[in-house]
């Protein structure tokens, strides 16, 4: 069996800061991390490979040289091979164009059965780019994955989060996946032998000419939406702090509250 | 009979019917062990994803400039849970209103269930014109594949210029997969949206809330996003607005599905609003101390008809469960009100509330990072402070 990750090298966003001037994010000195999604997606992806045996996990990433980096991390978690998708032709992509360079990397592997991504990426928090790559590969999705067991070489049993509890699914293969990390979630930090391990492990690079595709529907060309503006949000007034013993903090604070339209308005 | 767009390889075709399970339309018949397409086809792309034998091929016409103007009115997608509408489907269908009365356009509103009919006169009173229902006992439960395929169908029979969804769990489920197989681009969680120069102006948060974007989709149709609930603003009921009623004539076929539903579980209280749609959220953190004392922010939400919310401190701790977190590895949330009671707010739960309306944050330390956002702070000890202020609202809102 074959099982494929796909992960996304991202700016620690707790550490993001905007310039006030420029209203530009600070990406200096901002250290570059696999995103924590994507990290709970590998771990999950090589525990199930070890339970079926004669399985292997590729992991892949478009993204600029660095994201080599986040590509060795997932080597290191267990991954068999990886492969980074790099090309100036990429850049600007938006999450359809992400989708389809990724659909046609995966098409080019050839086959699989299970695509494994994170939920979503913080930088970005869409969730789109998993959806839409299992609609171009044309195979069957599942969002929210909690939990995923694999019952025997066709079927996985699933937990998948709703807004007021969970479901149970069953599905057949092949499908894509993505995974939400429990609130507990403690990325795994691979110990030294792994990370030298992963260095003999095959690593490829692609490229415009690898993937072939429609080169207009790549990058800033082949993507759909067009960001025309970024700016800092509006800040916030300041904080009318409330210091006094409770009783009197709490008939200030519900005098404030009590203004409130969504007290008066029931 | 011959239908554009579409075609059957019949070298390849083994007349095998898994077009015909899972086409919603029931647009495909088997005829002399080949498939064959009918006039109702809307190119949907259902039996191009379960053929096994490549056997289908769909091209859809292309966009260019002279058609794009083909494609006019605002639709939404409304979603409804246990047969009622939900809260974040009258927030779009107001701003679905607003924007189609700036572009002189009319509103649309997709409503898919195994009832819909009655829920039709209800969304026309926040502005809707046409109602496209899809009745069909097997879509009482969402799956993503009927789903998909039976949106995507009807955006491309009727043309709609703006698609908007909630940004919920289905809405983030269902929208990539309809936008995907359109090839049209998507906005993920706006937080606004409005007309320039004709287009639809969307603004979304990125990176954990620190910098806002505008984006358009100026070259294809339609433009669609998902809209983060409780941020749009609900627009006063005419309840004299009556919308036109198209039903759409489905066939599914259960068997056709890959996924299966096995089991349902509810882990909030049965009549609780979800934290998503809630006005008034009043979440605890690690000062909560116990899952016991969570009881005096229950009695709380009782008073003020608010619902309650965690940190990830406290659900770690096993105080409350995973579906009350709010924050990054958690649900994102933007109440009118949010009331932050022993939670020192460090970035990653900020970014999940910080673009509630009022901001109030009960803390012994001064220094808690809650502070900066809050609108209003009350340093002291919220054991004391919660039941004296549910004792005050009690009094407070009586007179009222």
């Amino acid at each position: 069996m074959k099982l494929i990750a796909c992960i996304k090298q991202v700016p620690d966003t707790t550490e993001v800061k905007v310039d006030p001037k420029t209203h530009t994010l600070i990406r200096d000195g901002v250290p570059s991390i696999l995103n924590p999604y994507d990290q709970f997606a590998i771990e999950e992806c090589v525990r199930i490979r070890d339970q079926i045996g004669d399985c292997s996990v590729s992991v892949l990433t478009m993204g600029p040289p660095q994201a080599r980096s986040a590509l060795m991390r997932c080597l290191a978690l267990g991954a068999d091979e990886a492969i980074l998708i790099s090309d100036k032709a990429f850049a600007g992509s938006d999450t359809w164009a992400t989708a389809y360079t990724l659909s046609l990397a995966i098409k080019k592997i050839g086959f699989f059965d299970i695509v494994f991504c994170g939920q979503q990426a913080i930088d970005g928090d869409t969730a789109q780019v998993g959806p839409e790559l299992a609609q171009q590969l044309g195979i069957p999705q599942v969002t929210y994955v909690e939990k995923i067991e694999i019952d025997n070489k066709n079927k996985l049993t699933i937990n998948k989060q709703t807004e007021d509890g969970y479901q149970i699914l069953e599905a057949k293969l092949p499908l894509l996946l993505t995974l939400l990390p429990p609130t507990s979630f403690q990325p795994e930090h691979p110990p030294m032998s792994s990370i030298l391990k992963a260095k003999r492990k095959p690593f490829n690079i692609w490229d415009v000419e690898t993937l072939g595709g429609d080169k207009s529907r790549f990058g800033l060309d082949g993507s759909f939406t067009q960001v025309i503006k970024t700016y800092t949000p509006p800040k916030r007034g300041e904080c009318e702090l409330i210091e006094d013993n409770p009783k009197e903090a709490a008939k200030k604070l519900s005098k404030i509250l009590c203004k409130n339209e969504a007290l008066t308005k029931r | 009979m011959k239908i554009l767009g579409i075609e059957i390889i019949l070298d390849k075709c083994t007349g095998c019917g898994l077009c015909v399970k899972v086409c919603p339309f029931a647009a495909v018949k088997i005829l002399n062990k080949k498939a064959e397409i009918e006039a109702n086809c809307t190119l949907c792309g259902s039996c191009l994803e379960v053929c096994k034998f490549d056997a289908i091929v769909i091209e859809r016409p292309k966009l260019s400039d002279k058609n794009l103007s083909e494609y006019k009115n605002v639709w939404i997608f409304v979603e409804i849970r246990e047969n009622e509408l939900k809260k974040v489907s009258l927030e779009l269908a107001s701003k679905a209103r607003e924007i189609a009365d700036t572009l002189g356009e009319k509103v649309g509103a997709v409503i898919l269930g195994e009832k819909a009919k009655h829920l039709c006169d209800e969304i026309a009173a926040y502005g809707v014109d046409i109602a496209y229902i899809v009745e069909n006992k097997n879509l009482s439960e969402y799956n993503t594949s009927n789903y998909t395929g039976i949106l995507t169908g009807l955006i491309l029979k009727y043309k709609p210029n703006i698609v908007l969804f909630p940004a919920t769990h289905l809405g983030r489920d269902l929208a990539p997969r309809v936008a995907a197989s359109l090839e049209v681009g998507l906005t993920a969680d706006c937080t606004g949206l409005s007309i320039k120069d004709g287009l639809l102006l969307q603004t979304r948060p990125a990176f954990g809330g620190n910098i806002m974007a505008d984006i358009i989709s100026p070259n294809v149709r339609p433009q669609m996003a998902t809209t983060r609930p409780n941020v749009m603003k609900i627009q006063k009921p005419d309840h004299s607005r009556k919308a036109e009623i198209i039903s759409i004539p489905i066939e599914l076929d259960p068997k056709a599905l890959k996924i299966i539903i096995k089991e349902v579980v509810k882990t909030t209280k049965a009549g609780v609003k979800s934290l998503d749609e809630a006005d008034i959220i009043i979440s605890g953190g690690r000062g909560m101390g116990s899952a016991e004392n969570f009881k005096i922010l229950e009695d709380l939400a009782k008073t003020i008809n608010g619902v309650v919310g965690a940190s990830r401190a406290a659900v770690d701790a096993g105080w409350r469960p995973r579906t009350n977190q709010v924050g990054q590895s958690g649900k994102t949330v933007s109440p009118k009100i949010y009331i932050a009671c022993g939670i020192s707010g460090k970035i990653q739960h900020q970014v999940g509330m910080k673009s509630s309306d009022t901001i109030i944050a009960i803390n012994t330390d001064r220094e808690a990072p809650i502070f900066d956002i809050a609108d209003c702070g009350i340093i002291g000890d919220l054991n004391e402070i919660i039941p004296a202020l549910n004792e005050e609202l009690k009094k407070n809102l009586c007179k009222n």
